[in-house]
């Protein structure tokens, strides 16, 4: 008889080594996510992060190791990557579409998110015409309706004012109440990745240098908070 | 309407000027018109002009539709074979050293004196720009869009008809515009390497008559019909790439 003591795990990255051009950018690279985990990666800039989100993408390929995604993945880049000549909800249906989804049920599923997570009224619109905050949001539910398991976000708001940024934060907080996925975000900001993730892993050197478990309320001020941002601000030095 | 306004202010002064230049110094009609004798030309020719730029408009438009869909369809070819843009590029920009007018003769030779080799001619002087700019659009696509698109499931025919295509939109209609100044003096040359009706066809019977003034209407005719081209392909653009002039 089998006893399930092992938790399910969402990804798995094992042994992962990859060279570009000559540079060992990430060497012997280990993580597991569990499933409906939510993993934070920071780092200094050109410390592979992006490098180690485009394999679990399958946009790259390792020279070793073994990378593992439950129910697929689906990246969010850094820039929100909308289409000019789409509307809002049509940006957001666009794997619906490309899975060959047809356009009305995608839109009716589409406007249905929309509706739980803020965005009603916007759906007419032109990227041109949201903001920034606006942008990333439907960037975002555009990668919720991949339908993946598995969300990779790359530094999703790093091109947003301070303000801005907390408010997505909080928003995201809530998106994925309501809608959990297993997620890797990868940002240089210790504070964003406490308030989002419930890990944090320090990528230094190629590999994970060191894990902290975020066992804090998301609460900036807070001395607990602070103490864990000093360690991890510690680790990366 | 008011940036209408200084280009039809200049080109009234400039006419004002050539009229008083001509009477002034007693040209002849037949030697340099004045407007005004253009003007009665068109006066006392309408019915053989309008006959004559009935037949020419014809030429433009189905040549020029030729000239858009034969250019798009190779361009798509170009862009998804490798090999195909390998071999034929380099081969379309040399053919551009290839002087039009010349062919024009030898086209009337295959074609016959029918509307095709105008159509040919017209065809293949705007072919050239709409193929190069759909090419250079659809090269221009930004490539995290595509990574984009990778990632949400979109395969290569996806990552065409959502991204590349419409992307590719503004530089396919800059080339159409650019094509369509050229289409009336194709047909023209087309006309001139043979026919006997349109206003190519007008302006060489007319030489020989020494009928200037003419010749000078069938100008502003061909003119119109350039102008008249090149704003139908503009506000096909504003209607159908809205997002660029947002």
């Amino acid at each position: 008889m089998q006893v399930a003591t092992q938790q399910e795990s969402g990804v798995v990255v094992d042994g992962v080594r990859r060279v570009l051009g000559g540079r060992v950018v990430l060497d012997e690279l280990d993580l597991v996510v569990p499933l409906h985990g939510r993993l934070g990666v920071v780092g200094r800039s050109g410390s592979g992060k992006s490098t180690l989100l485009g394999l679990v993408a399958g946009l790259d390929v390792a020279d070793a190791g073994v990378i593992s995604v439950a129910g697929g993945s689906a990246l969010m880049p850094q820039k929100d990557c909308l289409l000019p000549w789409r509307s809002a909800l049509d940006n957001a249906c666009l794997a619906l579409e490309n899975r060959g989804v047809d356009r009305r049920a995608a839109r009716r599923r589409a406007a249905d998110l929309f509706a739980r997570v803020g965005l009603a009224g916007t759906e007419q619109l032109r990227p041109s015409e949201l903001s920034g905050g606006m942008r990333q949001r439907v960037a975002f539910v555009r990668t919720l309706l991949a339908d993946k398991e598995v969300l990779l976000l790359d530094e999703p708001f790093g091109a947003l004012d301070a303000i801005t940024r907390g408010e997505l934060q909080e928003w995201l907080r809530e998106t994925l109440a309501d809608e959990p996925r297993t997620v890797v975000l990868v940002t240089h900001d210790v504070e964003e990745a406490i308030v989002l993730c419930d890990e944090v892993a320090v990528l230094a050197g190629g590999r994970i240098v060191a894990s902290f478990a975020v066992d804090v309320e998301p609460v900036r001020t807070d001395a607990a908070f602070v103490e864990l941002r000093e360690r991890v601000l510690e680790a990366i030095a | 309407m008011r940036r209408w306004l200084p280009p039809l202010a200049l080109l009234a002064a400039a006419a004002g000027i050539w009229e008083l230049v001509v009477r002034a110094a007693h040209v002849p009609d037949y030697e340099f018109p004045a407007p005004s004798a253009v003007a009665r030309a068109f006066a006392d020719d309408s019915g053989l002009l309008a006959r004559a730029t009935a037949v020419t408009v014809r030429e433009v438009v189905l040549g020029y539709v030729i000239a858009v869909v034969a250019a798009l369809a190779l361009a798509v070819v170009i862009h998804w074979s490798a090999a195909v843009r390998r071999a034929l590029l380099p081969i379309l920009v040399a053919s551009q050293t290839v002087p039009t007018v010349v062919l024009a003769p030898v086209l009337a030779i295959l074609l016959g004196f029918g509307i095709g080799p105008k159509l040919a001619v017209v065809a293949i002087v705007c072919f050239f720009p709409i193929v190069v700019n759909a090419v250079d659009g659809f090269r221009a696509t930004d490539p995290d869009l595509v990574r984009m698109m990778r990632t949400l499931d979109g395969g290569r025919r996806a990552v065409f008809t959502r991204v590349e295509w419409p992307g590719a939109l503004p530089a396919i209609f800059s080339g159409a515009r650019v094509a369509a100044t050229y289409a009336a003096v194709g047909a023209v040359f087309g006309e001139w390497a043979g026919s006997s009706s349109g206003l190519g066809f007008v302006m060489l019977q007319a030489q020989p008559e020494l009928d200037t003034a003419r010749i000078f209407a069938c100008v502003v005719v061909l003119s119109l019909l350039a102008l008249a081209l090149y704003g139908l392909v503009t506000l096909a653009e504003r209607l159908l790439v809205p997002w660029s002039h947002a």
